[in-house]
């Protein structure tokens, strides 16, 4: 082995002076190149369910429910996958079930997951469509997220983010021939960034990370904007809807339940540690813990989502 | 990455880790050597074992807010605390100095990490001597920056204060209460939502608090604090009086409030 190679083998196992040849690595999800499998939660709507994980080197950051919608015309992809390779599994599944081209790669929000795929369809020359700020937001963190995937995947299976080419403020409608997609644009939620998408022709609703099922939700956004755009998607009739994580359709509105039990202790214990005088560190390690039985990766995410509310409700 | 390359890479590289996380820990010594010439010049820094102790998150929950504690075993011997994120790009997080009302046993923050970093607590006695402690951050993954965006409505309330009890409240010589000051703590890095351009860095530079006319103590600080800084501090004698606070931003904007400690509630 070249003194060269030897560096760029020290480097992929070296993750900011964490060893990740020293981690556990039993069990973990692997994904594998090309096309997966998805399901079909309504005629023409097809969605792969992602791993409960975070990203890992082996899972190639595939852990978001990502998806594609054939029109007459023309296919929509709804959320391009959690990096370059996971697009372009993406890619290769779309290929695999339609000839039509391309024409739309809708990102539904800012977090990695759900968007770093997008440069996997560059070369179908879409129309990259997002919130009216998502550019916004992935000029602060593209770069941040980019090269914290890129110590697990190395850099070119991360691929770059892409900025958005059509910007949704509040409504828009995307035909795709004999079918249209109603993309909506969502005041600060779970990030500040939601678009959520119906699809007229069967009345299911793509709501990406607005609604959680099974895996714990991640607050990044307003946890008082979340209740309320919850409600309002609860309102929405339609009977089946596609999650951002966990199961690839839930019937609807019940499939919200869990989310919504979570969002409403989260909001209530950290209100109730603030008026205590409980303060943050302490906040982060009690409140919303009946809830840990109840959702994957728990331990991971609901400190995180403790702080993001106290600082949110301290102001109040 | 295939099952087969993954299980080979292993094997050669198992024995590479040690000596390139050695190299790592050489940059980071080499960083902090840096650091502490820069401020302190060739002053001896000592171990501050028994003397200061530094809490956080071993890996940050949330990179744009890593709650800190500092706190001392011998407050009456301290004349300043620092805190300094070796890999941050302003690396001295707070440098606070205590007067004659402040009670140093107890500091907190909450600061933002960029990558994983050593973090430094550094005491300075009334005698002159430094002394030290430091831990090691793991920045977080995930959906975690440190950069988060700022709403601007949030903007029309910068340098709105709130003063709160802490859970803390010490053994009677002292209390202790939170400082909370609205705001965005503009790092350079957040983006004007209509023009697109980056909002220059805009940060609280330096606060001072006063009771009853006596100085507790007075912070400088920069971009390594949260949004909304928040700052948990003692006060000697008696939760009653005046506490005055008078806050400055990297723009020159002064920020003045007074509380009525009688007020404050327990």
């Amino acid at each position: 082995m070249t003194t060269g190679a030897l560096a760029t083998t020290r480097r992929r196992f070296l993750a900011g002076g964490l060893c990740l040849c020293c981690l556990p690595a039993a069990r973990r999800a692997i994904a594998s190149p090309g096309p997966f499998p998805t399901d079909e939660i309504a005629e023409g709507v097809h969605i792969r369910r992602g791993f409960d994980e975070d990203a890992t080197t082996e899972n190639e950051d595939a852990i978001a429910n990502v998806g594609f919608i054939i029109g007459r015309d023309a296919v929509l992809v709804a959320d391009p996958g959690g990096s370059l390779a996971d697009g372009e599994n993406l890619r290769a599944t779309i290929k695999q079930k339609t000839d039509l081209p391309i024409k739309y790669v809708v990102m539904s929000h800012v977090h990695p997951d759900h968007i770093f795929g997008a440069g996997a369809f560059r070369r179908d020359e879409p129309i990259f469509v997002g919130h009216a700020r998502l550019a916004e937001q992935l000029a602060q963190r593209g770069d941040y997220y980019a090269k914290g995937l890129a110590e697990l995947l190395g850099a070119k299976r991360v691929g770059a983010p892409v900025a958005p080419t059509m910007e949704v403020r509040e409504k828009a409608e995307i035909n795709l021939g004999g079918r249209v997609i109603v993309a909506s644009a969502h005041p600060a939620a779970h990030t500040m960034s939601d678009l959520s998408l119906l699809d007229k022709k069967t009345g299911v609703l793509l709501t990406a990370d607005l609604v959680f099922v099974g895996r714990i939700p991640s607050l990044d956004g307003s946890l008082q904007g979340w209740l309320d755009e919850l409600a309002k998607l609860k309102a929405i009739g339609a009977a089946r809807i596609a999650p951002g994580h966990g199961p690839t359709a839930v019937e609807w509105p019940i499939g919200a339940a869990g989310l919504e039990q979570y969002l409403k202790v989260l909001e209530r214990e950290t209100q109730q540690a603030i008026a205590s005088g409980k303060d943050i560190e302490t906040a982060i390690t009690t409140v919303a813990q009946s809830e840990r039985g109840k959702w994957k990766l728990f331990d991971d995410y609901n400190g995180r989502n403790v702080a993001e509310a106290y600082k949110e409700l301290e102001w109040r | 990455m295939n099952r087969l390359w993954f299980g080979f890479a292993l094997a050669v590289a198992l024995p590479l880790c040690s000596a390139a996380a050695q190299d790592d820990e050489t940059a980071r010594a080499g960083r902090w050597a840096d650091l502490r010439q820069t401020l302190f010049g060739d002053r001896q820094v000592l171990n501050g074992d028994g003397k200061i102790t530094l809490d956080a998150q071993d890996r940050a929950l949330d990179a744009a807010l890593v709650p800190v504690t500092i706190a001392v075993q011998n407050p009456a011997d301290v004349k300043a605390l620092y805190l300094v994120i070796d890999d941050n790009p302003a690396p001295v997080a707070a440098h606070v100095t205590y007067g004659p009302a402040g009670d140093s046993r107890l500091l907190k923050l909450r600061v933002r990490i960029n990558d994983y970093t050593y973090m430094h607590a550094i005491e300075e006695t009334t005698r002159g001597e430094l002394y030290e402690t430091h831990r090691f951050i793991k920045a977080s993954g995930g959906c975690s920056a440190p950069a988060g965006s700022y709403d601007a409505a949030a903007l029309a309330d910068i340098g709105h204060m709130k003063i709160r009890p802490a859970e803390d409240s010490g053994a009677g010589a002292s209390f202790a209460a939170q400082l909370l000051v609205r705001h965005p703590n503009f790092n350079g890095m957040q983006m004007d939502q209509v023009t697109r351009l980056y909002t220059p860095a805009r940060f609280l530079k330096s606060v001072e608090i006063d009771h009853d006319g006596q100085t507790v103590l007075s912070l400088e600080s920069d971009i390594s604090l949260a949004t909304d800084p928040a700052f948990t501090f003692a006060i000697k004698g008696a939760k009653k009086g005046k506490l005055s606070i008078k806050a400055q931003d990297s723009q020159n904007a002064v920020f003045e409030q007074s509380f009525d400690l009688d007020q404050l509630g327990s």
